[in-house]
């Protein structure tokens, strides 16, 4: 198997600064900003984007969350995948501002579902898309609004985000 | 995991992933919108032969809290108590298009023969068979004392006393199963007429004297239903003289550590096996149990329900 890095740390690092500023930029003032991290990496990523905003804009009012989509996947779920927690925080997205974030999209499924999973917590005011990578081959009418990485991919290549949180280390890797 | 017939099904690791998928599905309950898309166009029949109100319904609540369609039947309002078989039955449901046959049935073994047969495509979980077993229900109990233990994994070096009728008891034979599988350390204690020859093959120590039992000061108590619908004869003397040796009573009670929990499976015969003292206790985790049961069989079902695919 041939495995090309296409992201380092410190790149990874520069492009979660890069989107923070354009969330910052895109929301114009409205600071009422919910962080949804789609697990197990969007959780993190989520994390990083919320400290990252809060350094750049200490009065910003930001929370985080993370959004399970398992239970909401149109595609036949892995018996075996784990369900993971769901955290909206306690004041709800009701009216507010919500920004799922995820490592890598892909044909768009998991975002289609985690858009079916917001609507039982509430009606936010807008939702945003934060990703890692961009790698294409979208399946449905789903596109990111703050995007670290486009990374071109044959379908038989497979992207993988390591996260020092759960796998030691930062690194974006292409296999094919 | 197609079906669910038997802890001997599941591995260490299988058995603690439902338990983690429970955790997280118990959550729908406190949610404003208690439904999950997960099995939606999924039909699921409970196929009761016996008696019974908390399985079945807990395992309605559980498939309609993942949008699934559920049948009831029973076996009195059925073309069973025409004489039509099990096999019959089965294929009747097959051709309806259940995708899962939950299953209680008065014979042990009735949900492995539907499972091992080919009668049915359908997944079929076990919701009590006879006195073989009851694994969601060893399932729930599982989950229940996790939660109490802070554990986020196994039972390792729980002390878990099941006391009563383990002859007739399929939650008893569950529990030893599963509660060995996740490192608790299992002892049986009921009157010698009701504690069944080899049984603690299954994995479990053997007494016959509550009281002594108590003194060992064990995590957990789980008292067990006396079953007179499978008493054919004469197990104990009268309900005083069971009472006397095998109730959890108000002396018993008093005996208890303040961190020693009371189980029980249902329905309780309060002044039998458990007084009503201790089955109202602060200790007393009865009817967390019951919750706990929705949250197991929506990860049994999905489980079961669910085929691999792309993750």
């Amino acid at each position: 198997m041939q495995e090309s890095v296409v992201l380092e740390a410190h790149e990874i690092e520069r492009a979660l600064r890069r989107i923070a500023h354009e969330i910052l930029e895109a929301v114009e003032g409205n600071s009422d900003l919910v962080l949804l991290g789609i697990p197990t990496r969007g959780r993190f990523l989520a994390q990083r984007l919320g400290q990252l905003l809060k350094a750049i804009d200490p009065d910003s009012k930001i929370e985080l969350g993370t959004l399970d989509i398992t239970m909401y996947r149109d595609d036949s779920v892995a018996a075996e995948r784990l369900i993971h927690t769901t955290e909206i925080p306690v004041s709800g997205i009701a009216g507010r501002v919500v920004i799922l974030v995820d490592d890598v999209l892909y044909s768009g499924r998991t975002v289609r579902a985690a858009l079916d999973a917001l609507n039982d917590f509430g009606r936010p005011s807008h939702v945003k898309l934060a990703v890692l990578i961009d790698r294409g081959h979208r399946e449905l009418p789903i596109r990111p609004d703050f995007v670290g990485k486009n990374l071109p991919t044959s379908k038989s290549e497979r992207v993988r985000v390591s996260l020092s949180e759960i796998d030691g280390q930062d690194q974006v890797v292409i296999s094919k | 995991m197609r079906h669910l017939t038997s802890i001997r099904e599941l591995t260490r690791e299988s058995a603690i992933a439902l338990l983690d998928n429970a955790q997280e599905l118990a959550q729908v309950g406190d949610r404003e919108v208690k439904k999950l898309p997960a099995l939606r166009g999924k039909t699921v029949v409970n196929l009761f032969f016996e008696n019974s109100t908390r399985t079945r319904i807990s395992f309605e609540i559980a498939a309609k809290r993942l949008s699934a369609d559920v049948i009831n039947v029973s076996a009195e309002s059925s073309s069973v108590s025409k004489g039509e078989s099990l096999k019959d039955t089965a294929q009747t449901l097959e051709a309806l298009g259940a995708d899962a046959i939950v299953l209680r049935h008065p014979m042990s073994g009735a949900p492995k023969i539907l499972a091992a047969q080919g009668w049915t495509k359908a997944s079929i979980v076990n919701a009590g068979d006879g006195s073989h077993e009851h694994p969601t229900q060893a399932l729930l109990d599982a989950l229940t004392l996790r939660q109490v233990a802070a554990s986020s994994t196994d039972l390792a070096g729980l002390r878990v006393l099941i006391v009563g009728d383990i002859l007739h008891s399929r939650v008893a034979r569950s529990n030893i199963l599963l509660l060995n599988l996740l490192g608790a350390n299992v002892e049986i204690c009921g009157p010698e007429a009701l504690v069944p020859s080899g049984i603690e093959e299954l994995g479990a120590s053997i007494s016959h004297s509550f009281d002594q039992a108590l003194e060992r000061n064990p995590d957990a108590v789980m008292m067990l239903r006396i079953q007179k619908e499978r008493m054919d004869g004469s197990y104990f003397e009268s309900p005083a003289a069971y009472g006397r040796d095998w109730s959890l009573n108000s002396e018993r009670l008093s005996k208890l550590r303040l961190n020693t929990k009371i189980l029980h499976p249902g329905p309780m015969n309060r002044g039998l096996e458990i007084s009503a003292e201790a089955a109202d206790d602060s200790r007393s985790l009865v009817l967390r149990q019951v919750a706990n049961g929705v949250a197991v069989r929506m990860a049994v079902l999905h489980n079961c329900l669910s085929s691999g695919g792309e993750s």
